[in-house]
This record gives C-alpha cells, structure tokens and sequence, in this order.
C-alpha cells in the first residue's frame, strides 16, 4: 500500500523546489489528494502542470495501487494570487 | 494510431471553439462527469458533443491523441483542456471564460 509520504517523495524527485502537500481523503491508502505549487508550473496550462505530477507516478496509477490523485496545482504567482484574492 | 483517425481528431478537436467528447450527448448525458462538463461549458457557448460510446475507435484514439487516461475531455480554440476536475477547477479560479474569449495562455 502506498502511503502519503511516498508520493510526496515521488512528486519532489521530479519537481525539486515544490511545495507538495498529499493527504488520503478516504483513509484507504489508494485515493489521494495533492496541492502542488512549484516553479516549473509557471506558464503552463493547468492540463500540463498535472501531467507533470502524474508522470513520476504513472506505474503506480496503472497498476491501480494509486486509484486516484486528484491535484490542485498552481505556480508559484498563481498561489500568491490565490492567497491575496 | 493510423494517420486517418489522428487526422479525423485534429478536424474534430479544431471544428467549434468549444469541443466535448463525451459519454452519451448532450440531451442524454451517460456519465456524471461527462454531464457535469457539460453544465460548465453550455453557459459559455455552443458546445459542440462527440459521442465515444457511439464510436469505439473515437473512444480509445482520443485518448492516444491527449494520452490522458480518461473521458470526458474538453477542446477549447483546438486546444486540449483536460477533464472535468481541471474544468471545475478552471470555473472555481475564474479563469475558464478567458479561455474560451482566448485571453489566457492555453
């Protein structure tokens, strides 16, 4: 079973400088949430930025022990945004 | 993928301003995530539907053409969207009509 901390990890490997926050929303270990703010996100569409997270977790989300991820991403400018609205 | 059906999507995705390919259509929805998409888009313009349960081939090759995993997914000014949660999310940020009026970088 996958836990919180290792698709943090996952995500941070591959997006190094991000602020990763995941959390089990069901308590099943297999349907997880992530709010990701990092660098690499700016000036990129929202579909982009997604596939960026997915990507390093891809072999866990075919095999179907990460049944769902669902993300909120933002860059850096569109999270301070966020905060100021 | 054959290049007639990569063509055939380019003509679709590229045909309206506003593209959803769908589960059932717009009258009857099959899928809530496909209705709910659906909701979001209609107040802001003709959408224009395509069926995949009417069309195996659609169904799979659209998914190959955006190699994201499911449906629904929206096509707005011939630009891939992504699925009903980046929509939602698009319509929570208030960004999802400048999309559409093509002011925001797609």
């Amino acid at each position: 079973m996958l836990d919180a901390e290792f698709i943090r990890a996952r995500i941070l490997e591959a997006l190094p400088g991000s602020e990763v926050e995941v959390r089990d929303y069901t308590g099943t270990g297999d349907h997880y949430e992530a709010r990701v703010v990092s660098p690499d996100f700016t000036g990129k569409a929202m579909v982009q930025q997604h596939q960026l997270v997915y990507a390093p977790l891809q072999q866990w989300l075919k095999s179907g022990e990460l049944h769902a991820l669902a993300l909120k991403t933002y860059s850096p400018e569109q999270w301070k945004k966020l905060g100021t609205r | 993928m054959t290049p007639e059906l990569k063509a055939r999507l380019e003509q679709e995705t590229r045909s309206h301003k506003i593209v959803l390919f769908m589960k059932g259509n717009a009258l009857f929805p099959q899928c809530g995530f496909s209705a709910r998409a659906l909701q979001l888009l209609q107040p802001l313009g003709q959408v224009h539907t395509v069926d995949v349960l009417a069309d195996p081939e659609i169904r799979q090759g659209i998914k190959d053409f955006t190699n994201w995993p499911t449906i629904p997914q929206i096509f707005i000014n011939g630009q891939f969207v992504g699925g009903s949660d980046i929509l939602m999310e698009l319509a929570e940020r208030g960004e999802l009509a400048d999309l559409v009026a093509g002011k925001s970088p797609a």
